[in-house]
């Protein structure tokens, strides 16, 4: 749940929106926001668990980000 | 032939956050140079700045927006957001019932040097951490153009957007621009103005090191236009905006009509870089410029205004007083004068705007705001400068100055209606 956590704290602070509102369904589009704040917010996450992350259209959501990068960390 | 008129101003200084305010300390002369808290200056030869003081831009914009804005853009939106509300126009079918088409409404906003903080911030994040930690944002926070840019998506402006850059007369030239394309029928409504958040260590080691600034350190002489022993100019930050209308769609829809704008003047020194022309030839050109045809013959030089460029570099003051002699002869011995800037600093591609809002606030009060910390006169600067106090005294004509690096000259001019 640590990665989950984690992609829902800088969404919530990236979209000014309440964590609780978030979760792993939540698709990227329906918070408004764009492939900026998503290569930012996969910076972010590159540094906080030391991978390499590029992101795609097809992760659109908190899931299947979450996915992603729990199997890059091995 | 068309006209152009004012129908809302707001504005974002060292000496208040909304018009309201602005106009307050103008007309008191209050003093809005300070210490720089930015960064620590222990070490700088350069101490004071006039910064904006009490604004919290994520409580206004909301956070999302100030993570993904320069500081530059968030004082124009601000100050846009206030002069639109004032305006009472509407382009966006979204936000209840519109009164302009959006296709008929522009921007033309500029800044002198654009989101440079930003610039410093990711430049750092590039040497300190390499190529991929520089942020997305980077390019879309920093460009110049951007406030523009935002201010269109904010209104709905679908006409013409432009930012232009003139240095120091970055403000006056945008208004001015605005304004030509109110008149030359390519717009009805434009949002223009000026923004500037440049006070950071490299633009204050630079500018420093071109010999522009004051060395200063004491708030209440750093900055004193005109006076004998001005030694440089106070660097500042903040934003103006002004919506210019066409006078026939704002009365059609009853707006507020604030004053009109009644010329423009714009010409270049060609002469050097930073220095001004010291026969200031093309400077007298743009006051004549703005003066309107059907006022030369006529006009009263005891009720015109000039919020002067002033900046209190040795160079800039002595060069408009030539500038307004050449222009006015005599008269130029009527004229009202003062700099505002001798209150807020150099706010650079914002004060344009800013001082073309003094300007409008001197007419439509019939007060010219002082020139303060004004103590010693200059025999190079003979004319009068209003030092230290307000006067009370009827307007008829109010214009603004403003000289940038690069020779940009302009100077706005403004009426009652």
């Amino acid at each position: 749940m640590e990665v989950q956590e984690k992609i829902i704290e800088l969404l919530a602070e990236a979209t000014d929106t309440e964590a609780s509102e978030i979760n792993a369904d939540t698709a990227f589009a329906d918070l408004g926001i764009d492939s900026l704040d998503l290569t930012e917010m996969a910076m972010q996450l590159e540094e906080e668990f030391g991978i390499e992350l590029e992101m795609k259209p097809e992760i659109n959501t908190v899931g299947k980000l979450t996915e992603v990068v729990e199997a890059l960390r091995g | 032939m068309r006209r152009v008129v004012i129908t809302g101003m707001g504005a974002v200084t060292p000496i208040g956050n909304s018009v309201e305010e602005f106009q307050k300390a103008l007309f008191a002369g209050k003093n809005g140079i300070d210490l720089i808290t930015k960064f620590d200056v222990s070490e700088s030869k350069y101490k004071v700045a006039g910064e904006v003081k009490n604004l919290d831009a994520a409580a206004v914009l909301g956070k999302p927006f100030v993570r993904k804005t320069d500081t530059f853009t968030q004082f124009a939106v601000i100050a846009a957001n206030e002069a639109m509300t004032q305006s009472g126009l509407n382009a966006n079918p979204e936000k209840g019932e519109t009164n302009i088409d959006s296709e008929r409404m522009g921007v033309c906003l500029g800044s002198g040097i654009g989101g440079v903080e930003t610039l410093c911030a990711d430049h750092q994040n590039l040497l300190e951490k390499g190529a991929r930690k520089v942020s997305p944002h980077f390019v879309p926070k920093m460009i110049y153009n951007i406030a523009a840019g935002n201010i269109a998506i904010q209104f709905k402006a679908n006409g013409p957007c432009t930012a232009v850059s003139t240095a120091c007369a970055t403000g006056a030239t945008a208004v001015g621009e605005g304004y030509r394309n109110i008149l030359h029928g390519y717009a009805d409504v434009m949002i223009c103005g000026g923004s500037e958040a440049g006070i950071t260590p490299l633009t204050i080691a630079g500018f420093g090191n071109c010999q522009a600034l004051t060395d200063n350190p004491d708030p209440e002489t750093a900055c004193r236009p005109f006076d004998k022993n001005r030694n440089g100019f106070v660097m500042a930050e903040g934003a103006g905006v002004m919506v210019l209308e066409e006078y026939e769609h704002a009365k059609q829809r009853g707006a507020k009509i604030i004053a009109e704008v009644c010329g423009y003047g714009s010409t270049c020194d060609a002469h050097h870089v930073t220095a001004p022309d010291p026969e200031a030839t093309y400077v007298a050109k743009a006051f004549l410029q703005a003066v309107p045809e059907e006022m030369r013959e006529t006009l009263d030089y005891s009720k015109v205004y000039i919020n002067a460029h002033g900046t209190s570099t040795p160079l800039n003051d002595k060069t408009e007083t030539t500038a307004l002699k050449k222009a006015f002869g005599e008269n130029a011995k009527k004229l009202h004068i003062s700099s505002s800037k001798s209150m807020t600093g150099h706010m650079l591609g914002a004060t344009g705007t800013v001082e073309a809002i003094a300007a409008v606030l001197a007419l439509v009060n019939d007060t010219v705001p002082p020139t303060i910390h004004y103590k010693e006169a200059d025999p190079e600067c003979d004319l009068d400068y209003t030092p230290n106090q307000a006067v009370k005294t009827p307007v008829e004509l109010a214009m603004s100055s403003n000289l940038g690096f690069g020779g940009h000259n302009a100077v706005l001019a403004f009426r009652k209606i």
